[in-house]
């Protein structure tokens, strides 16, 4: 997968204190995720709006993860649920605009959750090249 | 639009060069339209790359930065100070992260990491055009600190905070100090008594003319933000005057005369109290107490203590603070009915009623009239939870129950201690404790959470059983005079205070900090702080060690009399918004209020209580919100770049 050039390209919308970090410490831990997968970073997952999103597909993107601070969120405890319809709305949006909804994933990925956002990042890639 | 960036990418000695072709990088920025100079380092963080960045922006006129190295996490304050000794705004700079989410995560294909890390600095590039010099918020501050809660976290907290100069209001729910650790005698692992821990502490508080501590009083109010939250507090009175001398003879006349009998809380159920009451004789402050609630004002108590004013009323009062700090501490774990036979089985009881049964019993340990030789310890009673809510280690109480163990034998003879654990968590010195345990011929049993300890009656006898995994697996059998259920710490109920500060609430269900390791006592909300059990279960020391880490944090904040806040907030387009009330209502923090402009409603941003987390962005109908740092120029330019 990861010397293939054609692989697809998943922007990640990771969180400032909680999903970041993970990120950062699965470089620190050396694990390995595809190098097509772009992390920007927000302050919370509450808060991508659903035109960035949108705009990654039109610009190119092939799939988009919203890596959410779950019940983690130092912010709310409803962020979850305010992700979650987040999710929701853009993937009508994606069905009227005739983009797979399967192309926007959103998982809670905590501080320390390495493993998982690599695995989701294998398994996204995967399911996008398919 | 910016037109002279400077971009400076980090080898960060050969950890990022080794794997990404850093010339390569810089010679793509430099392509970049608005790029004035693209230049490779050996350590961007190094005192002398720091000044060429600086010596660079004055000599240049660079008009903003983009620094390519490690995590932002690490040095962005680093470079945003370069920023300000140079006189750029320090928001017209962009951190971006090339080492662990590029060189690090991709070390297994350098050619791809070059060609990740160019986009992603060409994402910073973009992102440093649209960026917007923001204004410091800086504000007046007191240097006052609320501490909440009189156990040995606050008080410990709330001397430091003095000695450092800081004005503390610290109060306490109860009318006496000392929280827990008052309740327990022989501590581990120094056997001090946490009466005289708590006596010491209240000594030190009582000495400190920068301390104000007030008893039976809860926060009811709060408004404002850091640097000057104006609080109000409301004391119960004790109806008992202050101004008494405690004479310990004409108090228990006193409580003996009392006919109110209510359950001990300080028993743990244990026993019965009165309506007055003063929990042990050295209990402080030394004046005793009446449970309002429960007292029938009979007015025996007056007659023998002239000193009981059963007219005492409420009173409030208020003060400005810059910093609260919570330490209000936890609970211990209430077994469900049934749970190992608790409340079905008579001589079942928890750790913390053994504990109190060992300090109140005379010279012979009898539970409920029988005398105790055979005692079963069950552990981890609501922690470590297979299927309940509880899933973390309550880390006291493995070596609480052993030493506990210890100090029952110490004190009556003919005791024989089996623990049915799940493995023992002595950690650090505590380990000690174990040994001697072990040593004094304590038998340790083990069992996997699939397969638990079980307590039956059979024919008035209470056996518990267990598949011990140290002898393979083999069933053991114990008749046991007393089972103690060794419970774990849960969260305290404190709805009120919880939901007046708006405290983040992690998945434990304990106060949550911002990072456990980087920002272990600050919570998100800015000036409001924890410490001790509150925040996660914790041994004294550990207690005590994360008051003293948040009384310097709340002291460093403060000591100025000026804070500067992180000036990222949310920005309202007048025009574009109609207001709908679905940014306020999914506001976390009140910072969103509706206000009139030019003949119509539109909403406002209370600069004072925006924390900038951005969860009004989305739900805006008409895209009237955008975020400092986070535009939609900003966000849409890097994802445009991350493809291009
Ligand atoms: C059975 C048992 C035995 C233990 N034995 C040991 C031992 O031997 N050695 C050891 O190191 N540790 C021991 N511990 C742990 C120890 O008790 C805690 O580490 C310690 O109590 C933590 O102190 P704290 O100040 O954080 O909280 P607490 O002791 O719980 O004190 C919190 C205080 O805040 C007050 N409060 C709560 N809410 C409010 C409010 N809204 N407004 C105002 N005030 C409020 C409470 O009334 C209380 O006084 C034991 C714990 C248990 C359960």
């Amino acid at each position: 997968m990861e010397n293939n050039k054609t692989a697809p390209k998943i922007l990640v919308f990771s969180t400032e204190k909680i999903s970041d970090p993970a990120i950062d410490l699965a470089g620190l831990l050396k694990k390995h995720y595809p190098a097509t997968v772009y992390s920007i970073i927000v302050p919370c997952s509450s808060a991508v709006k659903p035109k960035w999103i949108l705009h990654a597909f039109e610009q190119g993107f092939d799939g988009v993860f919203i890596a959410a601070d779950g019940s983690d969120c130092p912010y709310s405890e409803t962020c979850t649920e305010n992700t979650g319809k987040i999710v929701t709305k853009t993937h009508e949006i994606m069905k009227q605009k005739g983009i797979e909804p399967s192309k926007l994933k959103m998982a809670a990925i905590c501080s320390v959750c390495t493993d998982p956002f690599v695995k989701h990042m294998k398994t996204f890639a995967e399911a996008l090249s398919a | 639009m910016k037109q002279k960036i400077g971009v400076y990418i980090c080898q960060c000695g050969s950890n990022i060069s080794d794997y990404v072709n850093v010339e390569e990088v810089a010679a793509q920025a430099e392509k970049i339209e608005g790029v004035a100079l693209a230049k490779t380092t050996m350590f961007a963080c190094a005192d002398s790359t720091q000044k060429e960045i600086e010596e660079d922006i004055k000599s240049r006129q660079l008009d903003a930065i983009v620094v390519a190295s490690c995590s932002p996490k690490l040095h962005l304050f680093t470079f945003r100070n370069v920023a300000i000794r140079a006189g750029l705004n320090p928001f017209n700079y962009v951190q971006v992260n090339v080492r662990e989410q590029c060189s690090w995560a991709h070390s297994n294909n350098p050619k791809q990491a070059t060609e990740k890390a160019i986009h992603l600095v060409i994402a910073g590039i973009e992102r440093v055009k649209h960026s917007k010099a923001l204004p410091a918020i800086k504000i007046s501050a007191d240097n006052a600190v609320l501490v909440v809660g009189a156990g040995v976290s606050g008080m410990r907290a709330a001397i430091e905070l003095a000695k450092m100069g800081t004005e503390v209001v610290l109060i306490e729910k109860n009318h006496f100090v000392g929280g827990r650790v008052s309740q327990w005698n022989k501590l581990f692992i120094t056997d001090e008594t946490g009466q005289e821990v708590v006596a010491r502490l209240y000594q030190e508080v009582k000495n400190h003319n920068k301390i104000k501590l007030f008893t039976g009083t809860e926060l009811i109010s709060k408004s404002g933000g850091v640097g000057n939250f104006d609080i109000q507090i409301q004391f119960t009175p004790r109806y008992v005057l202050t101004t008494c001398k405690p004479d310990w003879e004409k108090i228990q006349k006193a409580i003996s005369l009392c006919p109110i009998e209510v359950d001990d809380d300080f028993n743990f159920g244990l026993t019965k109290r009165k309506a007055i009451y003063k929990n042990f004789p050295s209990e402080l402050p030394h004046i005793p107490a009446i449970d309002i609630v429960n007292c029938n004002k009979c007015g025996e108590c007056v007659k023998v203590c002239e000193e009981v004013d059963l007219e005492q009323q409420v009173e409030k009062l208020n003060f400005r603070v810059g910093a609260i700090l919570l330490t209000t501490g936890a609970d211990s774990y209430e077994p469900k009915k049934g749970e190992f036979a608790y409340q079905e089985i008579d001589n079942v009881i928890t750790l913390q009623q053994f504990k109190r049964l060992i300090e109140i019993s005379g010279k012979e340990l009898l539970y409920h009239g029988k005398k105790i030789r055979n005692i079963a310890f069950i552990y981890c009673v609501g922690s470590r939870q297979q299927d309940g809510e509880n899933k973390y280690c309550s880390r006291y109480c493995c070596t609480s129950v052993i030493h506990s163990a210890i100090l029952v034998k110490e004190k009556y003879e003919g005791i024989f201690n089996f623990h049915f654990t799940r493995g023992v968590r002595t950690y650090g010195k505590q380990e000690i404790l174990y040994n001697k345990a072990a040593k004094q011929g304590d038998i340790f049993l083990q069992s996997f959470e699939d397969s638990p300890t079980e307590v039956t009656s059979e024919n008035g006898k209470t056996i518990v059983k267990i598949n011990d995994i140290l002898t393979a697996n083999m069933e053991i059998e114990v008749e046991a005079d007393l089972v103690v259920l060794v419970t774990g710490m849960v969260p305290r109920e404190n709805t009120a205070i919880s939901s007046l500060l708006k405290i983040p609430i992690g998945r434990d269900k304990f106060y949550n900090e911002v990072h456990p390791k980087l920002r272990p006592v600050e919570t998100v909300i800015d000036g409001i702080l924890i410490a001790g059990t509150c925040q996660s279960p914790k041994t004294i020391m550990e207690s005590v060690n994360s008051a003293l880490s948040a009384a310097a944090k709340a002291n460093s904040l403060l000591r100025t009399g000026e804070i500067e806040l992180e000036p990222t907030l949310a920005v309202i387009d007048k025009e574009t918004c109609d207001w709908c009330d679905a940014c306020a209502a999914v506001c976390p923090y009140d910072a969103i209020e509706k206000s009139e402009v030019n003949g119509k409603f539109v909403a406002q941003i209370a600069k004072a209580n925006c924390k900038g987390c951005g969860m009004c962005l989305p739900v805006c109908p008409v895209n009237a919100i955008q975020l400092d740092g986070y535009t939609d120029v900003e966000m849409e330019g890097m994802i445009s770049a991350l493809v291009s």
